[in-house]
């Protein structure tokens, strides 16, 4: 059968070809259309001039392999793919919305704005890391803001899928990827380390928030090595103004060792919506680059490094690193059920060293009275409840850099701790829940719609009863326990 | 075309029967057996003639090495466990059974597709494909774009584009793997009736013809049972032993 030309108002497995839309270094793209598809949607076709662009093809097929494996709001919707031995294409909705790249010549962005779409490309990172993808080419033209303000990806001819065979292991011997944006272990080629993007996304943060990249264009092997020795300069060497807590942020993506970066996305989205939780160290202070002396220290140091150095960290590539999230009710008499609840914590985190815990505890509004908890005594309440969440937590014994605090303000308690599991991907939520009384199965139960409608794991805590206590009697058919995790604010 | 692959059953009833039970739930169109029905498990007669059935109703079986060896004795280059375990086979099979493996080829192919229970290159001398080098040698022997094999118990997957270097991969259960169709492919199946790579559970594969995929999967089963029987009948221990831990 003759080939099929691809060009506007030909048809090619019932795709009508429309425009072409873009053409790249390894791929064009067309839009298509096809009756029965009302989403706007692209086929891709590679590049290949002359039959042997090697590059061109496995990354084809590598998208190709990945993207009809993913799903969600985060990548793009796959429809249809041809074949190498007719016409190789893939069809896939058309992303709306603009690349981040245009943001570039907007640079230096305000922190705000950085730490914002910092937070909700990491979220989106988290989505693919969880779809066992490591994008391995996050750098701006490969990040979509939608219309909606989500960001997708694209592009995942670099892509790595953990359970799929890695066509690029064996083909290349150069290290793969942009330039800028390569993790120190994919100089290695080391390609199954979820926290190489997050190391890319650093980058990509410290050029919105600077309109400088941290380490330069490079454009050969030994410019590229220079990542592995030199500091990037402080965000706050250029910008004396700039928030501590950001630099560290950006920073700690940056570090040399994947161990030493954020663990997981969704605890580095975690950071950027919560700056005060974020715990600073060194980094945070930093004002100037690295002395002579140490950068000297850490080149002869750089110069031993080898691919087993990242391998036998890349052993661990998918570090489960959740955000465990408790609700904890500090009202008096319920002393027993909190330190039952801090037990059962303690269980839970020691069976995840790199997991992190958000205690978190609802001030309940009045709904009629709104503006009532923001008034002076409000305000000391909320200081005063921090002091008692902190204290609850102290027996735990974890590291300042584990643990968040968090007191939310709402009147409606379930919603306000689910609203929180949710936009920060909470994995687990544990929470007590309180002996069940005639007037707590009247108001209906936190913990039941807790558990109902959580985007997540729910462990529920209670307090062992003895045989003649209150509630032993209950029907199996009761309503689940009201719970108050939550104290009436006034 | 769902293609159900089973390969290394090795006499293992209660695995083969699990596997067969998972695949009957899945749904498959096809179920080829890719050799070594028989060797080290307890129950060579009853696998023997489960085999035949599901042959007569359509099923692909090929001969293995244990095969070949529980009908005419050439047991060299074995161990002394897969020797007593075969001279124990050969005096428990009849003579239908027995001349059902003898009359067993040793390939098949279908489309772009070859089984084969070892190395395509000589498939009677039995040689095992366990890196990406002997993938190739198998691979250049055949014109068939995909081959599929048994005989080392341990699942891997090769891939290479024309001209160039295998890729190895150990597949994940579960995940299907596109065969992508500019490549060729090799897929060696983990054994049903004595897995050796750590996970005790009865290994066989589906491939998916219109899909162009693979998907490997495991089936647990009654493993006490298969070890009591080969306690019994007075086979060597370990026999029953590394069931337990898959090794």
């Amino acid at each position: 059968m003759a080939r099929e030309l691809l060009e506007t108002g030909a048809t090619i497995d019932g795709f009508l070809i429309g425009e072409k839309i873009h053409i790249g270094g390894m791929a064009e793209l067309w839009s298509v259309t096809r009756p029965d598809i009302d989403v706007p949607i692209l086929m891709k076709a590679p590049l290949i001039l002359d039959g042997e662009d090697a590059e061109a093809i496995v990354g084809f097929e590598m998208e190709q392999m990945i993207l009809p494996m993913l799903s969600g709001p985060h990548v793009p919707r796959f429809f249809a793919q041809g074949d190498f031995a007719d016409q190789p294409y893939i069809v896939m909705e058309r992303i709306p919305g603009h690349s981040l790249y245009p943001w570039l010549e907007k640079t230096p962005l305000p922190a705000d704005e950085v730490a914002d779409v910092g937070a909700r490309i990491a979220q989106a990172l988290n989505d693919l890391h969880k779809q066992n993808v490591v994008h391995l080419d996050i750098k701006p033209s490969n990040v979509m803001l939608k219309p909606s303000g989500e960001i997708a990806f694209v592009d995942f001819g670099l892509s790595r899928h953990l359970h799929l065979p890695d066509l690029l292991a064996e083909e290349f011997r150069l290290p793969m990827g942009t330039g800028p944006y390569m993790a120190p272990e994919q100089l290695f080629r080391i390609r199954d380390d979820r926290r190489s993007d997050i190391f890319a996304l650093g980058v990509l943060l410290y050029h919105l928030a600077t309109g400088v990249r941290p380490f330069g264009f490079p454009r050969n092997g030994r410019a590229l090595r220079k990542r592995l020795w030199k500091d990037p300069t402080p965000l706050l060497a250029s910008d004396p103004k700039f928030p501590p807590w950001l630099q560290e942020v950006i920073l700690r993506c940056l570090e040399v060792r994947p161990d030493d970066r954020y663990q997981s996305a969704e605890q580095l989205a975690f950071d950027l919506r919560h700056p005060e939780q974020v715990q600073l160290t060194a980094r945070a202070r930093r004002t100037k680059g690295d002395g002579i002396v140490t950068r000297l220290r850490r080149y002869m140091k750089a110069a031993g490094y080898e691919r087993a150095m990242f391998e036998s960290q890349a052993l661990v590539h998918a570090p489960h690193a959740p955000i465990i999230m408790t609700a904890v009710d500090l009202t008096p008499g319920g002393e027993a059920l909190a330190a039952e609840l801090r037990a059962i914590v303690g269980q839970k985190i020691a069976s995840f060293p790199e997991a992190r815990l958000a205690c978190v505890n609802v001030l309940k509004q009045n709904r009629v009275q709104l503006n009532y908890s923001l008034d002076a005594s409000g305000r000391n309440l909320h200081v005063a409840r921090l002091v008692e969440l902190k204290e609850w937590a102290r027996p735990l014994g974890l590291a300042a850099s584990r643990m968040t605090f968090h007191v939310l303000e709402a009147p409606d308690p379930a919603q306000a701790l689910i609203g929180f599991a949710r936009t920060n991907d909470v994995d687990q939520i544990l929470l007590g829940a309180r002996a069940s009384s005639a007037l707590r199965r009247y108001l209906g139960s936190v913990s039941a719609q807790i558990v109902a409608e959580a985007p997540c794991t729910v462990t529920v805590v209670r307090l062992k009863r003895r045989a003649g206590e209150e509630g032993d009697h209950e029907n199996e058919a009761a309503p689940a326990d009201p719970v108050s995790p939550v104290d009436a604010a006034s | 075309m769902r293609i159900a692959l089973l390969a290394d059953i090795h006499g293992n009833r209660e695995a083969f029967d699990a596997a067969l039970e998972a695949i009957r739930r899945e749904g498959a169109d096809r179920i080829a057996l890719l050799g070594d029905l028989v060797g080290y498990g307890a129950d060579p007669g009853y696998v023997v003639d489960r085999a035949a059935e599901l042959v007569a109703h359509g099923a692909i079986a090929l001969k293995g090495n244990h095969d070949e060896a529980a009908v005419d004795g050439r047991t060299g280059g074995m161990n002394d466990y897969a020797k007593a375990a075969l001279e124990w086979t050969a005096r428990q099979l009849d003579a239908a059974q027995s001349a059902f493996l003898a009359g067993l080829p040793l390939t098949h192919e279908e489309d772009d597709r070859l089984l084969v229970h070892a190395d395509a290159t000589n498939p009677g001398d039995w040689r095992y494909v366990t890196d990406a080098r002997e993938a190739e040698r198998s691979l250049n022997a055949t014109d068939k774009r995909v081959t599929v094999c048994g005989h080392v118990h341990r699942p891997q997957v090769f891939n290479m584009l024309p001209g160039r270097a295998a890729i190895a991969f150990v597949p994940n259960t579960g995940t299907p793997i596109p065969l992508l169709s500019q490549r060729r492919w090799l897929a060696v199946l983990g054994a049903v009736g004595q897995p050796r790579d750590e996970n005790p559970s009865a290994a066989y594969a589906v491939l998916d013809t219109a899909a162009k995929s693979i998907c490997y999967r495991r089936a647990p089963y009654d493993i006490e049972s298969a070890a009591k029987k080969i306690h019994a009948a007075g086979l060597p221990q370990i026999l029953a032993a590394r069931l337990f831990v898959g090794r």
